[in-house]
């Protein structure tokens, strides 16, 4: 079929279509394999879909734009790995929405932040970074430690991740509530957070107030990051992509 | 052939073309301009100093960058665009605007209004933390709307042409438009927890949303930053230098390679993440060939002044666009060398980045802009020239000189920055802790911040010398030159 390009050029609608045909190749060819391949996304144990108390943490994150300055992805270099810990894997983001593995590292990477520093370090941090850093250019958040975390609605917020694809079962929905403030508060029976959220990190974070702050859940976020998957018994063969 | 069309065009008369509109759009983008580079300004201080967010929420670096990206690429670059669309499609093909004065100010306030609902939304912290797709799900939706009224308006303007052919700076206006579009609704898909609420979750999850994210995102630079802002220089370089374009062929062979090959790249911005080796590979190669398509386009846009290269130096408007071509040139050279996986793993993450969209956005998107302006203010409102020509001259320089300290500076402490981040001490210990590399970048925030100033500066005396323009005072007639004695 040859085509002359002045045909192209006198009609327009010819020329709409060729180009959204055009356009369209590079993303399907590059996007929908993603999909359909399964080993695009390793199969290994321990990652669950996020806590009540992290999904709202996590919202902080993305609220104040943290992704703006701090990666969550470790490439599989030498220097990386030693300064981070082991190299991130697409199953670690698999119910990240939107993924937040970030562009720029003005800040350091944080996808295995969870357990390196203790709450109070963070609580410190991130209302005075430079009270802690003392070469830190982060700004600083003192409004978390002080608003209530808002959690009524948190269970709509399982509803709509569960709408898009994250195996939220009916369980985890209805105790949405419940098992936030279990997850903040130390003295609360947490057997059915675990059993429901496994290796969640329990505990007041913010210890400087009674309430349950912004601050705990953005912590509690924190403190979980990159803990799920134990590496020390994973065979090499399970990562393959 | 050129020539005939030219002949004939100019007996025929003119129909009547929506004005206003363009006039709006052209002082809005300065407006928007200005407050980009100024948001740009402020988050380049923080960098230098961390107190000037005086602990509030609003003033974080995280919530004003964002601000500051979609100000410049959105607010500043897109009313440009909506500005120069409709000016250049009316022209290439003698009709009025489809839908007249009435849609064309729908899609212009339409579009004011996405970026008032964007920018305060991001203040409060409403964002879907997709780079440069921020706006959550009821902008999107809002935007989306606009969008169909511009293609519509644009489409139907070219239907219903005088001219037989469609001229090519609509082959890329158009392009631009439809990819947008299809970019903008794949990427955003969403389910809004409540109806009544602003948050959201995105449909895709983590490998798969990285991948959605950056073919969005490259394309973003690909055909808003790119192909939108070649439509510009294929119509206004022609204009102010009087000559036609160099090649013909050139701009099929570039256009359709261009457009084929800019929606590969985007896996570059993924290079050793977890992202499949295959795709990774993938975006690497296409970005390097994309190397060609986008030098055609120098190409022929510098081409075109050969036989009036003289004018560069009477005419700062048309040296802002050529400069714009060079930058273009430059910044997708170096992008290509970016995107090398080798290079691109001491690239990535750092400073190195930042300064490469800068060229992009400051070199080649805002001084085209700079040129097509200087070349449409006088002839929109009916004026012999700008007020003045030697102000122009002004913030050329500064301009350049801003741009210049800015690249500089990012490129040191890009490079620095991947270099402290792998270096060993001779025991095999990391050499550096991580907040020993951001102490080292102080200095470099500094000039870029300098570089920032600058830019503003020129930006700002632009504003002023459209004002008086405007206002109608006469032109001034520049001193005469003392002729070079070469």
């Amino acid at each position: 079929m040859f085509l002359r390009h002045e045909t192209i050029e006198k009609n327009v609608i010819l020329m709409v279509v060729l180009t959204l045909i055009t356009v369209s190749i590079g993303g399907i060819v590059q996007i929908i394999p993603l999909f359909t391949i399964e080993s695009t996304i390793e199969r290994i144990d321990g990652v669950r879909p996020y806590s009540p108390l992290e999904v709202l943490g996590r919202n902080i994150y993305i609220r104040e734009g943290c992704y703006t300055c701090h990666s969550q992805q470790i490439r599989p270099f030498k220097d990386e790995v030693e300064r981070y810990g082991p190299y991130s894997l697409a199953a670690e983001s698999m119910y990240d929405k939107p993924f937040q593995w970030g562009s720029k590292r003005t800040g350091p990477d944080l996808s295995r932040v969870g357990g390196r520093y203790s709450n109070d370090w963070h609580v410190a941090h991130l209302v005075s970074p430079r009270a802690v850093v003392p070469e830190s250019i982060m700004p600083a958040y003192p409004a978390l430690a002080t608003r209530r975390l808002d959690y009524a609605d948190v269970a709509r917020h399982l509803q709509a991740l569960h709408a898009v694809g994250v195996p939220y079962s009916d369980a985890m929905i209805a105790n949405a509530r419940a098992d936030l403030a279990t997850q903040a508060n130390p003295d609360a029976d947490p057997t059915a957070l675990l059993e429901r959220y496994p290796r969640a990190v329990v505990g007041k974070f913010d210890s400087q107030s009674e309430a349950i702050t912004e601050m705990d859940a953005l912590v509690a976020y924190l403190q979980m990051l990159g803990t799920l998957v134990r590496f020390s018994d994973l065979p090499p063969e399970r990562l393959r992509q | 052939m050129p020539s005939q069309a030219v002949a004939s065009a100019v007996s025929r008369p003119q129909p009547r073309y929506v004005e206003d509109v363009v006039r709006a759009a052209v002082v809005l983008t300065m407006f928007w301009g200005i407050a980009a580079f100024l948001a740009g300004v402020v988050i380049a201080s923080q960098l230098v100093w961390p107190q000037l967010s005086f602990d509030s929420e609003y003033l974080t670096f995280g919530r004003l960058r964002p601000l500051h990206t979609s100000a410049a690429i959105f607010a500043f670059g897109g009313t440009a665009l909506i500005g120069t669309a409709f000016h250049v499609v009316q022209r290439t093909c003698r009709a009025r605007l489809f839908g007249g004065a009435p849609l064309g100010w729908f899609v212009l306030l339409g579009y004011q209004l996405f970026i008032v609902l964007a920018a305060t939304g991001y203040l409060m912290g409403i964002t879907q933390s997709k780079e440069y797709a921020e706006p959550e799900w009821f902008v999107d939706l809002w935007l989306t709307v606009v969008w169909v009224a511009y293609l519509i308006a644009y489409l139907g303007t070219v239907m219903k042409r005088e001219e037989p052919h469609i001229y090519v700076a609509n082959w890329f206006y158009l392009a631009f438009i439809i990819t947008i579009a299809m970019l903008h609704i794949v990427n955003n898909l969403a389910m809004p927890v409540s109806i009544v609420g602003s948050k959201s979750y995105v449909a895709w999850a983590g490998v798969q949303d990285a991948m959605i994210q950056w073919w969005y995102g490259h394309n973003a630079v690909g055909f808003f930053l790119t192909a939108a802002f070649l439509g510009m220089m294929y119509y206004y370089i022609p204009k102010a230098a009087n000559r036609p374009i160099y090649s013909y062929r050139l701009s099929i062979v570039h256009f359709w390679s261009l457009v084929f090959l800019y929606i590969w790249a985007g896996p570059h911005h993924l290079h050793y993440t977890s992202l499949p080796d295959w795709a990774q590979t993938l975006g690497m190669v296409f970005s390097v060939m994309l190397w060609m398509p986008s030098w055609g386009g120098m190409i022929n846009g510098l081409m075109t002044l050969s036989g009036a290269w003289d004018k560069l130096r009477t005419d700062p408007g048309l040296r802002f666009s050529v400069t714009a071509v060079g930058f273009y040139g430059m910044a997708t050279f170096e992008g290509p060398v970016m995107s090398i996986k080798a290079v691109n793993s001491l690239s990535h993450y750092t400073d190195w980045t930042i300064g490469h969209v800068h060229s992009g956005a400051l070199g080649w998107v805002a001084f085209i802009v700079f040129g097509t302006t200087y070349y449409l203010v006088p002839h929109l409102w009916n004026r012999p020239g700008m007020w003045s020509t030697r102000l122009m001259g002004w913030h050329y320089w500064i301009a350049t000189i801003g741009i210049v300290l800015y690249i500089t500076a990012m490129w040191v402490s890009g490079i620095m920055q991947g270099l402290m981040w792998r270096a060993y001490d001779e025991l095999g210990f990391l050499q550096y802790s991580f907040i020993e590399t951001v102490a080292a970048m102080k200095p470099f925030y500094a000039i870029r911040l300098l570089g920032g100033v600058f830019f503003l500066t020129g930006g700002l005396l632009m504003a002023y010398n459209m004002w008086r323009t405007i206002r109608g005072e006469p032109a001034r007639v520049p001193a005469a030159q003392p002729a070079l004695a070469a």
